[in-house]
C-alpha cells in the first residue's frame, strides 16, 4: 500500500494509481501551458533586466556605479532600510508574542489592523503621511514650521512611508511559526526557574530563528524596493531624497536606459537572494519536520 | 503591577510573562503608524463639503481611471485565476524538468521592486522588444496601452492564486478521488464534482487577493501604461497627479474612495478565508 497521505510537496502517482491522474497528453499539455505562462511572465522579465543592463558592455554597466547620484541613492536606500527594518523587527517580535502566546478579546481585529498596510495602495501610504506632516497642508504644519522640522520631502518621511509599507512582513512570518511552536517549551523553561527574557532568548528565539531570518530579509528587500509610497513623500530630489527605485525611474525617464537597468540589477539580485533563502528555509524546515 | 496581578487572576491561562509589554508595543505602534494616518484620509474628506467631495470623486478623468483600474484589474485577476490554477496544479501534482526552479520563481513579483518590474516589462513589450515585436504586426499595441496595464497587473497578481491554491492542493485527500474513480467516474467527472468544489474557496480567495493587489498597484504600471488621460490612467496615478498640482482635497477624496474599496475587499477576503478554513 503506497503512502499517499504523506504531505510531500509533490505527489507522483505509482502505476497502480493512474485512475487519479490525467492521461499523458492532458498532463503534458497542462505542463506546457503552465510553463509557458511562467516563462513569459516571470523568467523573461528577469532575463530582460540583465540583458538591458549589459547590452552595451560591462564598462558601461560599471560606469553606473561611479555616478555620484547613484551612490547617493544607494546610501539613502541603505539608511532607510537601516531605520525601518529594526523598527519593524522589534514590532514584529512584540506583535507575534502577544498574538501567539496569549488569548484575548479582539485578537482577530488586531490581526486585521496588522494586515491593513497590505491592502492599501502604496500611493495612499505616501499620501497619509503628507496629510499629517506636510508643512503646507499637513495637520502638524504649524508646529513643524515653528521648530523648523522637515519630514515630507526629507529622510523622516521616506522612512515613515517605508515603515508603513513593510510593517506586516516580519510579524506575518513569525506568527505561524510561533503558533506551531505552542507554549509548552516556554512554560517548561519558566517552571525550571528561567526568567521571561532568558526564556525568550534561549527558548523562543532559537525555535523561530529561520522564520525570523526570512521575515527580516523579505522586509529588507521590500524596504529597499519601495517605489509608490516613497515617490509621494520624497519629492525625488536628486542626490538628496532619491532612493534607488526613484533614481532608476529618473534615469529611465532621461533615456539613460542602460544605467537604469544596471541599478535595477542590484535590486533584482536582492530579490533573487530573497527567493533562494525562502526555498532554503522551506527545505530546512521540511528536513527538521522529518527528524 | 497591580493591574498585572489582577489580569493574572482573571485570566489564569496568561501564565507567560510579557503580555502587557508586547501588547502595549503592538497597539501603540499600530495606532501611531497605521490607524491615525489612515484616519487622516477620512477626517480630511469629511472636512470637505459634500458637493466638493462629490465633484472630486466623479470628475471625468477620475471616473475614467476607475474604469481602467477596476476593469483591467478584474481581467488580470481572472487571467491569474485560470493560469494560476494550472501552475499550482502542475507544481503539486506532476514532476517535470525545471519544476523546482519554476516553483521558486513564482514569488518573484512579490520580491522584485515594482519599478524594476515596470521597466523590464516595458522593455519586453515595447514595439522593438523581444515580445512586443510579435504583437505589434498583429495590430496589438502591448506597451503604452490598456494591454500594457493588463500585462503589468497580471505579473503583479501572479503569486497570489498559486500560493493560495498550493497548500490546499497538497492537503487534498486523494482517497476521495480514488473512490470516485473506482466507482466508475471518469477523470473529468472526478475533477468537476470532487476536486473543483474542494478548491473553490481557495481559488476565490486567490482571485480576490490578486484583484485587491492590482487595484492599488502603481510602480509596475506607470512605465508601461503611457499614462494617457481618460485612456490609460490608473486611479493611483490620478491621486499622484492631484498631489503634484497641490490639489490636496481632490487627492484625498479619491484616496478615500480607493480605501473604502480596499477595505470592502479585505472584508470579502476574510470571509472567503473563513469559508476555506471551514471547508478543509
Amino acid at each position: 500500500m503506497p503512502v499517499i497521505a504523506s504531505r510531500t510537496r509533490t505527489f507522483v502517482p505509482p502505476k497502480s494509481f493512474r485512475s487519479i491522474t490525467e492521461a499523458a497528453p492532458v498532463r503534458w499539455t497542462l505542463i506546457l501551458v503552465g510553463s509557458a505562462f511562467l516563462v513569459l511572465f516571470l523568467f523573461m522579465p528577469l532575463v530582460a533586466i540583465f540583458y538591458e543592463a549589459f547590452k552595451k558592455g560591462t564598462q558601461l554597466y560599471l560606469a553606473t556605479f561611479s555616478d555620484p547620484y547613484a551612490i547617493d541613492a544607494i546610501k539613502l536606500t541603505l539608511t532607510v532600510a537601516a531605520i525601518s527594518v529594526p523598527l519593524n523587527l522589534l514590532f514584529g517580535l512584540a506583535a507575534a508574542w502577544a498574538i501567539t502566546k496569549f488569548t484575548f478579546r479582539g485578537k482577530s481585529l488586531l490581526v486585521t489592523v496588522l494586515d491593513l498596510p497590505f491592502a492599501v495602495s502604496p500611493v495612499i501610504a505616501g499620501l497619509i503621511f503628507v496629510l499629517i506632516f506636510s508643512t503646507t497642508h499637513g495637520w502638524l504644519a504649524e508646529p513643524l514650521k515653528a521648530w523648523d522640522l522637515r519630514i515630507i520631502f526629507a529622510l523622516p518621511g521616506i522612512a515613515l512611508a517605508t515603515v508603513f509599507i513593510t510593517l506586516p512582513f516580519i510579524a506575518r512570518e513569525l506568527i505561524p511559526v510561533m503558533q506551531a511552536q505552542g507554549r509548552d517549551e516556554e512554560l517548561a523553561a519558566l517552571t525550571l526557574g528561567a526568567g521571561g527574557w532568558r526564556t525568550f532568548f534561549l527558548v523562543t528565539l532559537p525555535n523561530v530563528k529561520w522564520g525570523l531570518f526570512y521575515g527580516v530579509v523579505l522586509c529588507n528587500a521590500r524596504a529597499m524596493g519601495e517605489f509608490g509610497a516613497v515617490a509621494v513623500v520624497s519629492g525625488n530630489i536628486k542626490g538628496r531624497t532619491s532612493t534607488m527605485p526613484l533614481y532608476i525611474e529618473t534615469l529611465y525617464m532621461e533615456y539613460q536606459s542602460v544605467s537604469a537597468f544596471s541599478l535595477a540589477t542590484v535590486l533584482s539580485i536582492l530579490a533573487l537572494v530573497t527567493l533562494l533563502l525562502k526555498n532554503f528555509i522551506e527545505w530546512r524546515s521540511a528536513k527538521d519536520a522529518r527528524h | 503591577m497591580e493591574t498585572l496581578a489582577q489580569q493574572k487572576r482573571r485570566a489564569p491561562r496568561r501564565v507567560l510573562p510579557g503580555f502587557g509589554l508586547t501588547m502595549g508595543i503592538t497597539v501603540t505602534y499600530l495606532t501611531l503608524l497605521v490607524l491615525i494616518p489612515l484616519s487622516a484620509v477620512f477626517i480630511r474628506s469629511s472636512g470637505m463639503g459634500w458637493g466638493e467631495f462629490w465633484s472630486a470623486i466623479t470628475g471625468r478623468q477620475v471616473v475614467a481611471s476607475y474604469k481602467v483600474t477596476f476593469g483591467i484589474s478584474f481581467l488580470a485577476a481572472v487571467t491569474n485565476a485560470f493560469f494560476g490554477f494550472i501552475v499550482a496544479w502542475i507544481l503539486t501534482r506532476y514532476r517535470f524538468p525545471g519544476r523546482r526552479i519554476f516553483d521558486a520563481l513564482v514569488d518573484l513579483p512579490f520580491a522584485l521592486p515594482t519599478a524594476v518590474a515596470g521597466i523590464a516589462l516595458t522593455a519586453l513589450y515595447a514595439r522593438s522588444g523581444w515580445l512586443g515585436q510579435f504583437f505589434y504586426p498583429l495590430g496589438i499595441e502591448t506597451a503604452y496601452s490598456q494591454v500594457g496595464i493588463f500585462i503589468a497587473l497580471t505579473f503583479i497578481g501572479l503569486p497570489f492564486v498559486v500560493r493560495t491554491l498550493q497548500p490546499v492542493l497538497e492537503d487534498l485527500d486523494t482517497e476521495v478521488e480514488e473512490a470516485g474513480a473506482s466507482l466508475g467516474a471518469g477523470r473529468a467527472k472526478v475533477f468537476v464534482q470532487i476536486i473543483l468544489p474542494a478548491l473553490l474557496p481557495a481559488l476565490l480567495t486567490g482571485f480576490a487577493l490578486a484583484f485587491a493587489r492590482a487595484i492599488g498597484e502603481y510602480g509596475s504600471v506607470i512605465f508601461i501604461s503611457g499614462n494617457i488621460p481618460l485612456r490609460t490612467e490608473i486611479t493611483p496615478l490620478v491621486i499622484v497627479k492631484f498631489l503634484e498640482n497641490y490639489q490636496y482635497p481632490q487627492a484625498t477624496a479619491v484616496a478615500s474612495v480607493m480605501l473604502v474599496a480596499s477595505f470592502l475587499l479585505l472584508l470579502v477576503i476574510n470571509l472567503l478565508q473563513r469559508w476555506a478554513e471551514k471547508n478543509s
